[in-house]
């Protein structure tokens, strides 16, 4: 449970308090406090037994969330006692994430604050549905009725406006003397509701998301075989779901189908069957090349895949978001190059949710935008699962922001990611494995692709390497564009060839020979670099790497490799042959 | 799912997300029932392995059971045993021990405080860094060799826990230090659910703690359910004393107490004398701020 809202409203002297009025404290806690109050001539405060820096007693200010354990005869509780100065919002933040329930704590005399919205925005933004406001100080105001109704009233509008869960209930408080905190107050005849400790009580802890479908991003891949140990473990968190042994299950984006060989373990009973919140192992019925970041589910209710996704995020970085800047995201567990798309809104979440007219967002900022991941990522929207649906944007070295996906956003090439999908689920394996192939040829499948104009000298590049990798003992094929204009294309001369079905029939006679097994080299004048994420989307998560020879060295497009095209063969072929060795295709 | 496995699986969660995000891991092991627990927590995360170092810093003033279990359960675990120590302020005897009997105001005196800068966070930065030698266990020999490898640990596993004292309780999950070690509580990085700071300049490095959600008495439940061996010291051998947590000798009181076992233990912090007495109330160097100034000088 947090506790948050504006500064000086009295979120620590609440804590303090009710540990205090409910015997959670260490025996003469309270009395070296106090002892310690009166050497140092300060008043004494309840928010000293929180705030235990030296720094906050010093300004008598939260700076970081405290954890504070406490009982009650219902349950335990993790209380998080949030700063609510703005200058701390990421420590709120921090603490309000972790949380199931709030408290938010508005001040009698000074009403609705700054913070005291921003606070409500970020607690509804988090997804925390269990919300009830305090309206603390209550003594300085006599206990006026009016007072507290007043403010209910336009907390109420506010988090109307914004579209947030209002909150169960409004309590007036004294968090310094206890009023309606542990015990009922006979100062406020005229409020029959709960105390916050009753309050707190009735709040729910979030049930386990077992009956949602499966989600279980990987969180690494295991073997310790110096340890005499041969099992290949796919290691992750169940975030929602449930999966036996012998379910088929696949991984996505890659699309990999296979089934669940075991549920492993320590010191634990050998299991077949296992559910949302256990952080776990399986072993693979085949050895699919599998990587962190995949999320892996049951094939009928697989999670969304797109480069593209709608979301509301919260900004806390000191340097300002913007388009045209590279950022890193991180949703669940995977990480990927993210940019700004398009900025819908920015919003200022201290007033009422209005709008700001600029294009970035600043530090405390709140919007509404469109991102793009420089590869496809698995992920659901925040209302189908919370797991696979927030994330976070990496600046630099620091998280600078947060936010959830709200849905995804229709990208030019999700119809070929739809295609590859359905091709891979329903793809009819033959009873080789990819492995096998691996094995057999010394290497796993992968294309490198020469684009360019004409006459740039790709198609000399391209033999000397099949030649290369060939000679080497690799199992190497050159495909030609013109081959495939000739043969699978040949038709297209009678009907509405578009650039797109080209780039479609390339890439799926491609898709063949990497399912052989093939390193294949392409050459083609027809498909370009701007074609290249549409061959990618079909390839699926096979290895691919494209060199554009580029004589005039005027292109910026990114790609692995950019040559003039007048470099020597055996110079070209180290790179590449270097590339490939990165990627963990040949080795030496 | 009861609470025990939610705060297992999430350590459990935690530890594997360090062990791929820093090439260069350890974790610290002070022998004490937390950092046991981690230990523990650390073959549930990785199916029986512990494949990372484990890194004692001996004071030279631990009681010898202590030095007795490590050494038994590292060849038990077959684990990457690494020991440091300071040895230039032992020979010169600059220590709290050593000078204690001198007269107050004395200016070879070190206070209890200084003593832990020096032999354990003093000590604990430089067996980090690689700066100061390290030792590590030869597990055919069980002897101590020196160890070769002196590159700094850029990850580092602790066993802290929120409700051991103020500062604790102000930690996140992974915790930047910078080159010396030093820790700015007014700017932690912002942890959103389970994203965590895994990204840091070069010369930094982070502190993670998979424990910071237990409480004492998690820990001692969870010892017992998983039969977790620890130091007989915890408890009663006749003498109605023992310790309630375990640092050095001269700075570390038992407490009066009949508790035999660890079902004894968990009756007595649930419903004994010791339900409402703080943890380190055995311990003389805390007083006011003193855990505080330590940790932000690298104490754990």
């Amino acid at each position: 449970m947090v506790i948050v809202g504006h500064v000086d409203h009295g979120k620590s002297t609440i804590v303090g308090r009710l540990l205090a009025d409910t015997n959670a404290l260490p025996e003469g806690k309270l009395e070296a406090v106090r002892r310690e109050c009166l050497r140092t001539d300060k008043p004494f405060e309840y928010a000293f037994l929180l705030d235990a820096l030296s720094d906050e007693q010093d300004q008598g200010i939260t700076i970081d969330t405290a954890r504070v354990f406490f009982k009650t005869n219902a349950r335990d509780y993790i209380i998080i006692d949030a700063p609510g100065h703005i200058e701390f919002l990421k420590n709120m933040i921090s603490g309000a994430a972790r949380a199931e329930a709030a408290v938010l704590v508005i001040d009698a005399k000074e009403g609705v604050r700054e913070n005291s919205r921003r606070h409500g925005y970020i607690l509804s933004m988090l997804g925390i549905r269990q919300v009830v406001v305090c309206v603390n100080k209550m003594d300085l105001v006599n206990f006026d009725e009016a007072v507290f109704r007043r403010i209910e009233q336009e907390y109420r509008a506010f988090l109307t406006e914004i579209g947030a869960v209002s909150p169960e209930r409004f309590i007036p408080i004294s968090g310094m003397q206890g009023d309606n905190l542990a015990s009922r107050s006979d100062k406020t005849p005229w409020y029959d509701g709960p105390t916050l400790l009753e309050m707190l009580d009735t709040f729910q802890k979030a049930p386990p998301k077992v009956d949602r479908p499966l989600r279980m991003p990987v969180q690494a891949v295991y073997k310790f075989t110096n340890q005499g140990d041969d099992r290949r473990i796919i290691a992750g968190r169940i975030e929602s779901g449930r999966v036996k042994v012998g379910d088929k299950v696949v991984f996505t984006p890659s699309n990999k189908i296979t089934y669940v060989k075991s549920i492993e373990g320590f010191n634990t009973e050998s299991r077949d069957e296992v559910e949302a919140g256990w952080s776990t192992g399986f072993t693979l019925a085949e050895e699919l090349y599998i990587t962190r970041g995949q999320v892996m589910s049951h094939v009928e209710r697989a999670p969304l895949v797109s480069t593209r996704l709608r979301a509301n995020i919260i900004w806390l970085g000191r340097k300002s978001f913007e388009p045209g800047r590279d950022y890193k995201l991180k949703l669940h567990t995977a990480a990927v190059p993210v940019r700004i798309h398009r900025i819908n809104k920015v919003i200022d979440a201290s007033e009422a949710g209005s709008q700001l007219d600029k294009r970035r967002v600043d530090r405390h900022d709140v919007a509404d935008l469109v991102l793009e991941t420089q590869s496809p990522v698995a992920f659901d929207t925040v209302g189908d699962n919370e797991a696979s649906g927030r994330f976070v944007i990496v600046d630099g070295y620091e998280i600078a922001g947060g936010g959830i996906i709200v849905s995804a956003e229709e990208e030019e090439r999700d119809e070929l990611r739809f295609e590859a999908r359905m091709r891979d689920f329903h793809w009819v394996k033959g009873g080789v494995t990819a492995s096998q192939r691996a094995e057999r040829h010394g290497h796993p499948a992968a294309l490198v692709m020469f684009v360019g104009g004409a006459k740039t000298g790709k198609h000399g590049y391209a033999r000397a390497l099949e030649n290369a990798l060939f000679e080497s003992g690799r199992n190497a094929y050159m495909l030609d564009g013109t081959n495939v204009l000739l043969g699978i294309d040949a038709d297209l001369h009678f009907v509405d060839a578009t650039q797109r079905e080209l780039v479609r029939r390339f890439a799926e006679v491609a898709h063949l020979l990497l399912d052989a097994g093939m390193l294949v080299v392409s050459t083609t004048n027809a498909i370009g670099l701007a074609d290249y994420a549409d061959v990618q989307a079909l390839l699926g998560d096979a290895t691919s790497i494209v060199v554009d020879v580029d004589p005039e060295g005027k292109s910026t497009a990114p790609c692995d490799l950019r040559i003039r095209g007048n470099e020597p063969e055996a110079q070209v072929i180290a790179q590449i042959v270097d590339l490939l060795g990165k990627r963990q295709i040949t080795q030496g | 799912m009861d609470h025990l496995d939610q705060l297992e699986q999430q350590s459990v969660y935690i530890l594997r997300e360090a062990y791929k995000h820093f090439e260069r891991l350890c974790m610290l092991w002070s022998i004490g029932k937390d950092s046991t627990v981690l230990l523990w927590l650390a073959r549930k995360a990785f199916f029986g392995h512990v494949p990372f170092p484990l890194v004692h810093i001996d004071t030279s003033f631990k009681l010898p059971e202590m030095i007795a279990y490590r050494d038994r359960l590292a060849l038990e675990y077959k684990l990457q045993m690494v020991v440091g120590q300071n040895k230039d302020v032992l020979a010169s005897k600059r220590t709290f021990p050593d000078t204690q009997d001198l007269p107050e105001g004395h200016p070879d005196k070190v206070s209890r405080v200084d003593c832990c800068g020096q032999l354990k966070s003093g000590a604990l930065r430089g067996t980090l860094h690689g700066t100061l030698p390290r030792m590590r266990m030869n597990l055919k020999t069980g002897q101590y060799d020196p160890d070769p490898d002196s590159q700094p640990y850029t990850g580092v596993i602790v066993g802290a826990r929120a409700d051991e004292e103020g500062s604790r309780s102000k930690e996140r999950y992974f915790s930047p230090r910078d080159k010396n070690n030093a820790w700015d509580v007014g700017d932690q990085p912002p942890e959103f659910w389970n994203q965590f700071k895994t990204d840091f300049s070069p010369g930094t490095h982070v502190r993670i703690h998979p424990l910071l959600d237990w409480t004492e008495l998690n820990i001692w439940e969870y010892i017992q359910r998983e039969n977790i061996p620890t130091v007989s010291l915890y408890y009663d051998q006749g003498s109605g004393k023992r310790y309630r947590s375990l640092g050095c000798g001269p700075c570390q009181a038992p407490i009066d107490s009949t508790s035999k076992n660890v079902d004894d233990v968990i009756v007595e912090l649930k419903s004994g004398k010791l339900k409402n007495v703080a943890e380190r109330s055995g311990r003389l160097q805390d007083g006011k701020h003193g855990l505080e100034e330590l940790r932000r000088g690298g104490y754990m």
